[in-house]
């Protein structure tokens, strides 16, 4: 009898942990949208450049480049930590949370040192309509990954006072699902901004 | 929350999206295409790539019924075009508007 209770609440636990992924996934729609009228507003403004540079003369695709691969690996290690999740493995999730933050704090930092050079050259925000669509919308996703960094960080130390259990484990796929949408806009960002620019 | 996702499946989205990176790039730094032709297909590689990791990374065939998740992202997909395409066309009208 105690063991029947005990199960049902733990499906009940379990049912709504579930809900509250599919509500991340509707929180993941809306911020589809933010994304979506950022890169409408970069594409209306790409050519009003006003006396500042073009895209052609400031992008640098080598740096960029990395950028992708390194968020791109990242997105592999934080679904290997999701793996390592459904094993059970809780040192092995903390390891790969680890190089994911790792590889998150070089995106960043790669990203912060294009803008410092770009800033340098005398391309910054309000130069050109062209600047400010674009530092508005890379930045925006900069921003986004730097959140999700200290997220995972927060993450982590859950797990050490917690350790695995129904809510630390929705709030690992949670922090999965955000990851790899993340990389998902970048690889617009990358396509629309970068390759197109110094097309 | 019972989509697992696999470490084949994890794998074999991670050297596709590899591989749909690598190729735009090339194209893009060879000049391989004109550059319209040029912009068609790195935008299909993005859009594929996309599709690719929802399947294999975000495991979006995998989730429960009735899939709210897929109803939802379907209805973004089509603000969001519309909201990029329609700026985009109703910008085409600026010079004639000044």
């Amino acid at each position: 009898m105690m063991s029947a209770i005990t199960s049902q609440h733990d499906h009940h636990v379990e049912e709504l942990e579930s809900l509250k992924v599919t509500g991340f996934w509707i929180f993941l729609v809306t911020d589809c949208l933010i994304f979506g009228t950022l890169f409408a507003t970069y594409a209306v403004l790409v050519n009003h450049i006003a006396n500042g540079p073009s895209g052609k003369e400031i992008f640098e695709l080598s740096g960029v480049t990395w950028e992708t691969f390194i968020l791109l690996t990242s997105s592999f290690t934080s679904g290997l930590a999701m793996l390592a999740m459904h094993k059970g493995n809780k040192k092995q999730i903390i390891n790969w949370l680890i190089v994911t933050i790792l590889l998150g704090m070089s995106f960043v930092g790669l990203e912060v040192r294009e803008f410092a050079q770009m800033v340098d050259e005398g391309a910054t925000i309000s130069t050109s309509a062209f600047l400010t669509a674009f530092f508005t919308l890379v930045g925006t996703h900069g921003l986004h990954v730097s959140l999700g960094i200290l997220w995972m960080i927060g993450l982590i130390i859950q797990l050490f006072q917690r350790g695995l259990n129904v809510k630390t484990k929705r709030k690992l796929t949670v922090i999965g699902l955000y990851w790899h949408f993340l990389d998902v806009v970048w690889i617009f960002i990358f396509t629309i901004v970068y390759l197109m620019g110094v097309m | 929350m019972e989509n697992h996702g696999s470490l084949k499946s994890y794998v074999t989205g991670f050297v596709l999206s590899i591989i749909l990176t690598i190729i735009p790039l090339l194209l893009v730094t060879n000049h391989a295409l004109s550059k319209g032709m040029l912009i068609v297909a790195i935008m299909t590689m993005a859009v594929l790539q996309f599709v690719i990791q929802l399947v294999f990374f975000m495991h979006i065939r995998e989730s429960e019924k009735p899939r709210y998740n897929v109803f939802a992202l379907t209805l973004g997909i089509v603000f969001v075009i519309t909201i990029v395409v329609g700026s985009m066309w109703i910008m085409t009208f600026n010079s004639v508007v000044q």
